[in-house]
C-alpha cells in the first residue's frame, strides 16, 4: 500500500485484495471490535500481507472495524471482507456490539456509557 | 463472542462491548472537532468507496464505467474500561450519502445533530433524517465566536423541533461541553426507552 501522499492511491480497483469478493462471510458492525491473540498473529504471518497487518493491529488492544479500515488505509467493505474471513479462520475474535434488545440490557449499556462519560 | 473461532484465536477471558454515538449535521458545521474534543485518539478518517449510482455498494467493478465517490467518515474512540469502548461517528457532510448514515445509525445509543447558527437551514435535512428513524437523537447548537445569538426556543420554532427533542447549547471545541452533549444524548436515551417500555412498545434500534 506504499503510496501515502494520495490517501486515494490504494483505492484503485479497491477489491482486488479480496479478490474480487465483495460480499462478507458475516456481517461485522463498524464500532464491534475485534482482538487477534499472539498464536493468531503467528498464523495470520501466512495469510497475506493484509490480514497479517490486521492481526498485528489487533494485537496489543481490540480494534473496531472502522479502526481497522482506517489504519490500514482500506476502504471500509474491503476490510469488512477481511476481517469476516479472518472471524471465519480464527485469526480474530468478534466481539459484541451494543445489545439491541432487551430492556435491562440497554439499559445497563446506557448506564455504563453514561458513568464513563461523566468520568471524563 | 464467536466461541468456535475464539477457542483458535486462543481465548479471551472477557467480552468486550462497544457502543456508538452518531454526530450528525451538515457540512462544515464542527462534528470532526466535536469528536476530537473528547476523543482519545486523533479522530481516524474511514472511507466507503460507492459507484456513482448511488446505491451504497462499493464495488466498481459490478457496474464498468461507473465512477467512484469515497465518502469518508471521521471517528473518535473512549476507552471507559477493559470491556467497554464507546465510538463517535461524525456522519459525511453530504446529505446524497444517506446510506451511509443508515449503516451509521444501526445499533446506536442515540445521535446529536449539530447544527450551526449560522447557517440554520442546514439543519433541515439531518433533522428531517432522523424525524423519520428510531433513534433517540438531540439538537446541539454549536455556538462559534461571533455566532448570531438564539435563544434556543427561537431556533425550535424556525426548525421546527418537536417538543420531545432535548435542545442544547454547545462549543464543539470544549471538551466539557461536548461530554455534556453526549451525557444528554445517553440520558435522552435512557428515558426513551422507559417510556418504551412502560408503553409497551417493542423497541427496536436503527
Amino acid at each position: 500500500m506504499g503510496q501515502p501522499h494520495d490517501p486515494r492511491g490504494n483505492l484503485v480497483r479497491p477489491y482486488a485484495v479480496t479478490r474480487g469478493r465483495t460480499e462478507p462471510r458475516r456481517d461485522i458492525p463498524i464500532e464491534a471490535v475485534l482482538v487477534a491473540s499472539q498464536a493468531a498473529v503467528q498464523e495470520a504471518r501466512f495469510a497475506g500481507h493484509d490480514k497479517y497487518r490486521i492481526a498485528v493491529l489487533c494485537e496489543p488492544r481490540a480494534q473496531s472495524l472502522a479502526e481497522i479500515a482506517a489504519y490500514s488505509r482500506l476502504p471500509l467493505g474491503v476490510a469488512r471482507v477481511l476481517v469476516a474471513d479472518m472471524v471465519a479462520d480464527g485469526m480474530l475474535m468478534l466481539h459484541s456490539a451494543a445489545p439491541k434488545e432487551g430492556f435491562t440490557e440497554r439499559m445497563d449499556l446506557l448506564e455504563r456509557v453514561l458513568s464513563g462519560l461523566r468520568k471524563l | 463472542m464467536d466461541f468456535a473461532s475464539s477457542e483458535r484465536a486462543g481465548a479471551q477471558p472477557k467480552e468486550i462491548t462497544s457502543a456508538k454515538i452518531v454526530i450528525a449535521g451538515g457540512f462544515g458545521v464542527g462534528k470532526t472537532t466535536l469528536v476530537g474534543a473528547v476523543s482519545e485518539i486523533e479522530p481516524l478518517t474511514t472511507e466507503a468507496v460507492m459507484t456513482s449510482a448511488g446505491q451504497g455498494i462499493d464495488d466498481a467493478s459490478k457496474v464498468p464505467g461507473k465512477e467512484t465517490t469515497t465518502v469518508a467518515m471521521d471517528f473518535g474512540r473512549i476507552t471507559m474500561a477493559e470491556d467497554l469502548i464507546l465510538y463517535l461517528f461524525g456522519t459525511p457532510g453530504q446529505t446524497r450519502f444517506w446510506f451511509m448514515w443508515d449503516e451509521l445509525i444501526r445499533g446506536a445509543v442515540g445521535a446529536a445533530v449539530l447544527v450551526d447558527t449560522r447557517r440554520i437551514s442546514d439543519a433541515f435535512a439531518p433533522l428531517d433524517y432522523f424525524e423519520n428513524r428510531h433513534l433517540p437523537y438531540l439538537v446541539a447548537l454549536n455556538c462559534f465566536d461571533g455566532a448570531p445569538r438564539y435563544e434556543p426556543e427561537e431556533i425550535r420554532e424556525a426548525l421546527a423541533i418537536a417538543p420531545h427533542v432535548p435542545l442544547i447549547m454547545c462549543d464543539a471545541r470544549h471538551r466539557d461541553s461536548v461530554k455534556a452533549v453526549l451525557v444528554g444524548v445517553v440520558e435522552h436515551a435512557m428515558a426513551t426507552l422507559v417510556a418504551e417500555q412502560g408503553r409497551g412498545t417493542p423497541a427496536t434500534v436503527g
